[in-house]
């Protein structure tokens, strides 16, 4: 099971992940699962209505505004990298923070490395399941790296513009 | 000038530290040539033929002489003496060592530079016009622009990883000097009939293998709604724009596939949604614009005594003035352009010592401002009259006094095959060859503005696609090969050249270049630019001549 790195109050933990990521060809096994975008869409209501817990992984391609109104009942979104290089995600996890207001587990996966820490934790995203093998020490500083920051985003960090009118 | 405070310093400080310890991971072999190439060329380190390269940011085109004396200082400490001026308006080192880099970034983040973003597939150097807050013809300063530009786009969480890189100019002058159209966002100051000030926005444009023009998507756009809308931009193009094919991925190809009115449709939507939260307060442009208020012009005559006498006796001065030297705002000022195209040189190298002189010039009697313009020259943008022939003098002696801003030999080029590892062709020592044709600086001030612009390859550096003569290397099985077209232009009049006909060998391009001025100077009209009589004339005529010679 891969480590689970959570971001809260500008703290990295490595914590247990409760969730299982299921294939499209495979069984729902039981607890708390991960789906894709389209096996949401078919198996999603029955897990929902179930109780059971619910994430959704999102290919770069599929934009969070698919989901909207399935939000409040999802407790993982799970915007995807495919490679590092592909910077959808950041897109769709800000819109699913700062748009949607999503107040659930914003899950980075794929090729999440620490290098883009900072990027991703700065768009919303709170959960990184890293493929460096980074710990959370390491996710730590990789977040903290900039004292500073130009512009504003999902974060609470104040841009430059507001440090220097305080 | 804009002056970096303690946070801008401490951002670069954050940014040379992270790359100390990236470049310490790789020489301890923590990291293998693959990890290591993402993060370098984070910070502008490319692996190029020989040796690694070194692309330092001079955001806007902006320097004053203590940084232009450290680029210098880093040219003779870890490079060969020299630099190269990009059409970025950034500057190229070519010869860098791979465990000097942590120090030449700790050299340059001393004097408030860096080589942020000057690589990879996110927001590059914003350009602007190189004689900014100098020249009557603006209607606002442009920079004030370009710094809240650079301050947003730099480590943007959400744009650093766009499908390619991304390129934005400004000009605040109806008289294009920063190529706009052929960017993928130009902004184009305007001041509206009430006085209001807006941008218009050129989307899509852009050179390479698919040249285009850039389409209007916004005829006005208020300026304090700058970042929301280019935010708006960016996020169709980051969710949009191809991935697949790295040929296909500009903004431009995305902007032509939907059309220019569902592109801007899109972005109308998204602007929308994102409102006014995203752009900057009025305290902070306000901030960024003082830091660009002119004070220190003295109330001089239009004319100058020792201008004029020296203009008199000296025929080389004259020279210079005609062709070096343009109209600056206030009475008694003008605006010196330093050509880096000496006959002979490589097209935008300075030396070290070069750069000293200029350094020193802006210091004495050029307030301290330095830009770089896209053509890859200098600019000393505000001079006084009386000053101008001690100017000259200095840049003679330094060898950077070539009187040919704007002609034939003032030429574009790429770097190419004696550099670069995706080149197919040299281009170096193709302008070389063509400025030697033009040595006369009678002949070449007679044959008047005519831009040439010569690319190694289809990626187009050297803005071939733009050049009134462009000139494209090609391979031809294992040999060099020169494809001409004619009629580009990147200023206000922009367009794609059109190809002249079959690619020429390496030995006949000067020649050929030749020809086309004679066509030139035999059909032109009065005051016609090469440009105006290609546009009246046609292809026919050159094409008969420089194929008629080939047979």
């Amino acid at each position: 099971m891969p480590t689970l790195i959570e971001l809260k109050d500008g703290v990295c933990k490595g914590v247990e992940d409760s969730f299982t990521h299921v294939a499209d060809d495979a069984e729902i096994p039981d607890g708390d699962v991960i789906l894709s975008l389209t096996r949401f869409q078919t198996d999603g209501d029955r897990l929902l209505s179930a109780g059971r817990r619910v994430g959704v992984r999102l290919e770069p391609h599929e934009e969070v505004e698919a989901l909207a109104y399935d939000l409040p009942r999802l407790s993982v979104v799970a915007p995807a990298f495919p490679k590092y290089r592909d910077g959808r995600a950041y897109s769709n996890a800000r819109v699913l923070s700062e748009r949607f207001k999503f107040k659930g587990q914003i899950r980075a996966v794929g090729d999440v490395l620490r290098e883009q820490a900072g990027f991703m934790a700065r768009c919303g995203f709170n959960a990184f399941e890293p493929a460096d093998d980074a710990s959370a020490n390491e996710w730590q500083a990789a977040t903290h790296r900039f004292r500073h920051v130009y512009q504003r985003s999902s974060d609470a960090h104040a841009p430059a513009f507001v440090e220097r009118a305080s | 000038m804009y002056q970096y405070d303690s946070i801008d310093k401490a951002m670069l400080a954050d940014r040379s530290a992270e790359f100390r310890g990236q470049v310490a991971r790789r020489l301890a072999g923590e990291l293998n040539e693959d990890q290591f190439k993402p993060l370098r060329l984070m910070n502008g380190l490319y692996l190029q033929l020989h040796a690694y390269m070194l692309r330092v940011a001079i955001p806007y085109g902006s320097l004053n002489s203590t940084q232009l004396r450290k680029l210098a200082w880093i040219g003779r400490t870890y490079d060969k003496g020299y630099g190269h001026f990009t059409t970025r308006t950034n500057l190229q080192f070519h010869w860098i060592k791979l465990r000097d880099t942590p120090d030449i970034l700790d050299a340059l983040a001393s004097v408030d530079m860096h080589a942020i973003q000057t690589s990879g597939n996110c927001i590059r150097n914003t350009t602007t016009d190189p004689y900014a807050g100098a020249t009557a013809e603006e209607v606002d300063d442009p920079r004030v622009w370009a710094e809240a530009i650079r301050q947003w786009s730099t480590l943007h969480p959400e744009f650093s990883f766009l499908p390619r890189k991304f390129k934005i100019a400004i000009t605040a002058a109806a008289k294009d000097r920063t190529a706009a159209k052929v960017h993928d966002i130009g902004l184009m100051l305007k001041r509206a009939r009430d006085g209001a000030l807006g941008f218009e926005v050129i989307v899509g444009g852009g050179m390479g293998r698919t040249p285009y023009v850039g389409p209007t998507i916004r005829e006005f756009l208020p300026v304090n709604r700058l970042l929301s809308y280019l935010e708006a931009i960016l996020r169709v193009y980051n969710r949009h724009g191809r991935r697949d094919n790295i040929y296909k991925a500009r903004i431009k190809i995305l902007v032509a596939a939907l059309g220019k009115d569902e592109f801007a449709r899109q972005v109308d939507a998204e602007w929308a949604k994102i409102g006014e939260d995203a752009d900057l307060p009025d305290t902070e442009l306000a901030r960024i614009r003082g830091a660009f208020a002119a004070t220190r012009f003295e109330v001089l005559p239009a004319q100058s005594e020792a201008f004029e006498v020296a203009r008199a006796e000296t025929p080389a001065f004259a020279r210079f003035v005609r062709n070096n030297l343009k109209p600056h705002k206030k009475s008694g000022y003008g605006i010196v352009e330093i050509s880096l195209k000496g006959i002979g040189d490589t097209p935008g190298d300075a030396s070290s010592d070069q750069m000293d002189v200029v350094a020193d010039l802006a210091q004495l009697y050029g307030q301290d401002d330095i830009r770089v313009t896209h053509e890859q020259n200098l600019v000393l943008p505000h001079v006084k009259l009386d000053d101008v022939p001690k100017v000259w003098a200095a840049l003679a002696e330094a060898g950077i006094a070539t009187p040919n801003i704007n002609l034939v030999s003032d030429i574009i080029a790429c770097p190419g095959l004696d550099y670069c590892a995706l080149a197919n062709a040299r281009a170096i020592s193709i302008a070389q060859h063509i400025a030697e044709k033009f040595r006369d600086p009678d002949r070449a001030e007679n044959v008047g503005e005519l831009k040439i612009k010569i690319s190694g390859c289809i990626n187009a550096c050297g803005h071939h696609h733009v050049g009134h003569i462009g000139i494209l290397g090609v391979d031809k099985k294992g040999e060099e090969f020169y494809q001409l077209t004619l009629g580009g232009s990147g200023a206000e009049d922009a367009a794609v050249g059109s190809a002249l006909g079959p690619a020429l060998p390496y030995d006949k391009v000067a020649e050929a270049v030749d020809t086309l001025v004679e066509v030139y100077l035999r059909q032109r009209q009065d005051g016609e630019r090469f440009l105006d009589t290609f546009r009246r004339t046609g292809v026919a005529p050159f094409k008969e001549a420089v194929y008629a010679d080939a047979h």
